[in-house]
């Protein structure tokens, strides 16, 4: 069985669905109107092995965060089937539900039991989730008084260690200064290493290659290509720079 | 799937509700009680001076009896119902059971309930009141309360995603729950042909089971403790199914 596993999978919204208010619910019910359907995902299918890294590259629009979200259970496909195999990590946007008035250690503990950490694994954790950050004394002062780098250090360092099957990065590998950077690079190759599966958006190509041996294309919602990062990557650049030479 | 410790997260979000709250008021856990006092003041002044009802005795008391399961009411059923679209980062970005929201926003409000509930027994104790066997009933009677609550916040959080709207009607709602619960005025004086409408009010039955344990000092009725029970765990259950059938589109209307 595979770690994910993609079958013919859509996702679409109405437009205007960004309407709550009673008078349009009412407006509605009397007078139906066909809303339009968007499509942020068009019949994907794919599988990622355990041990295996997917990259998702394609352009802004094109359904990567879509796809993230979905593997991750936050919504549901219209249509298609999403098997997952083994326990979820998603960084999906670091630091949620932060709060600046906590100090470092709270959100941490908060945090980590938001990603599933137990109460005896987050004890155990603790002191190597700080040591981590390198946030050092500062982890018992108020959240605010943190450099917008620190509060993504420790969002980051809280996500890395709840050790998960699998892990969703979605676009928040780019924190912290160039040490961090590598800090955390190494921490997600060790995760390969481990045979844990990774799933990684993001538009540092470079970065992709690095950690992914996997790729997806995706625009407009539709898979385009796929197989080994290097022959995907390429494929897209060329594509991009075809585009810009083009306009 | 999320395999997280649900117990665990929802005691770390209550915990940290309270931490927010408390930590940023110099007055502290005073805020809680003057509210209730000024509240009880009030009214006390106007039904025994204004308009003097000389059938009850300790009115300030017996106000407050209605005061503190009122106030924990509206306030606990307002932060519900408001609590999934005030938590849109967690619920859109964190795959985490989403019941734990409400529920969490619910129960950080029971600090605030334990200290009223504080002042309350103080006051019984200075009006003249004793402890006496049947207090053994307010951990239960609090208990329906705060169930029922969860259920209904479960239903109107649901509501307010998808109708945003939801909010003010539950605070029309509480308005209008003041008068009609019986706070300033007792039982007794309740029409006979309304009387029954009164008694599937869980607010209501609640204030009329206090005032039967704190004041008289007898059991409350046991139909009463049982229509309570009922309607507070059915709520419960209610709850959860709106919950459940509403969660999975949330994603796309928060």
């Amino acid at each position: 069985m595979p770690a994910v596993q993609f079958q013919n999978v859509s996702k679409h919204f109405r437009r205007h669905a960004g309407q709550m208010l009673l008078r349009e619910r009412i407006a509605n019910l009397l007078r139906p109107s066909p809303r339009e359907k968007f499509y942020a995902l068009r019949d994907v299918s794919f599988a990622v092995d355990h041990g295996d890294s997917l990259a998702v590259i394609g352009g802004n629009g094109a359904g990567k965060s879509t796809m993230l979200n979905i593997a991750t259970g936050l919504c549901c496909p219209s249509e298609g089937e999403v098997t997952i195999d083994g326990r979820i990590a998603a960084l999906l946007q670091l630091g949620s539900g932060f709060h600046p008035d906590l100090t470092g250690a709270e959100n941490l503990v908060i945090n980590a039991s938001l990603l599933g950490l137990s109460r005896a694994e987050v004890r155990r954790r603790f002191d190597e989730i700080v040591e981590f950050a390198g946030i050092g004394e500062f982890i018992d002062e108020p959240l605010r008084t943190y450099s917008t780098g620190m509060t993504m250090r420790l969002a980051f360092s809280v996500a890395v260690n709840v050790n998960p099957d699998i892990l969703i990065i979605d676009e928040v590998l780019g924190v912290g200064d160039e040490s961090f950077f590598a800090k955390c690079l190494d921490r997600v190759l060790q995760f390969r290493r481990d045979g844990k599966t990774i799933l990684c958006v993001s538009h540092a190509l470079p970065t992709l290659e690095m950690l992914c041996n996997q790729a997806i294309w995706l625009d407009h919602g539709r898979l385009i290509m796929a197989g080994p990062t290097k022959r995907i990557v390429t494929a897209y650049r060329e594509a991009s720079q075809g585009q810009v030479a083009a306009t | 799937m999320w395999r997280g410790d649900s117990l665990y997260v929802l005691q770390n979000l209550v915990l940290k509700d309270f931490r927010i709250r408390y930590r940023n008021m110099s007055l502290g856990v005073l805020w809680s009680i003057l509210n209730p006092v000024v509240m009880m003041g009030v009214l006390t002044f106007v039904f025994t001076q204004v308009f003097p009802n000389p059938q009850i005795r300790h009115f300030s008391v017996f106000v407050l009896c209605g005061l503190v399961p009122y106030n924990f009411f509206s306030l606990a059923w307002i932060t519900g119902t408001t609590s999934v679209l005030d938590s849109a980062s967690l619920v859109k970005r964190v795959p985490m059971p989403r019941e734990i929201v409400p529920i969490a926003a619910v129960l950080s409000n029971c600090l605030h309930l334990l200290i009223q509930i504080c002042l309350l027994l103080a006051a019984v104790l200075a009006f003249g009141g004793h402890v006496n066997v049947q207090w053994l009933w307010l951990p239960v009677v609090w208990l329906f309360e705060i169930v029922f609550v969860c259920g209904l916040s479960l239903i109107t959080a649901t509501l307010n995603v998808y109708v945003r709207d939801t909010r003010y009607v539950v605070e029309s709602a509480n308005t209008i729950l003041f008068w009609v619960v019986p706070i300033f005025y007792s039982f007794e004086i309740i029409p006979a042909q309304y009387s029954s409408v009164y008694e599937l009010n869980p607010v209501a039955a609640l204030i009329l089971c206090l005032r039967r344990i704190l004041l008289a000092g007898v059991a409350p009725p046991a139909s009463t403790l049982l229509k309570l029970s009922l309607v507070s765990f059915l709520m419960l259950l209610l709850g959860f199914w709106v919950f459940h059938r509403g969660k999975n589109a949330f994603y796309e209307h928060i």
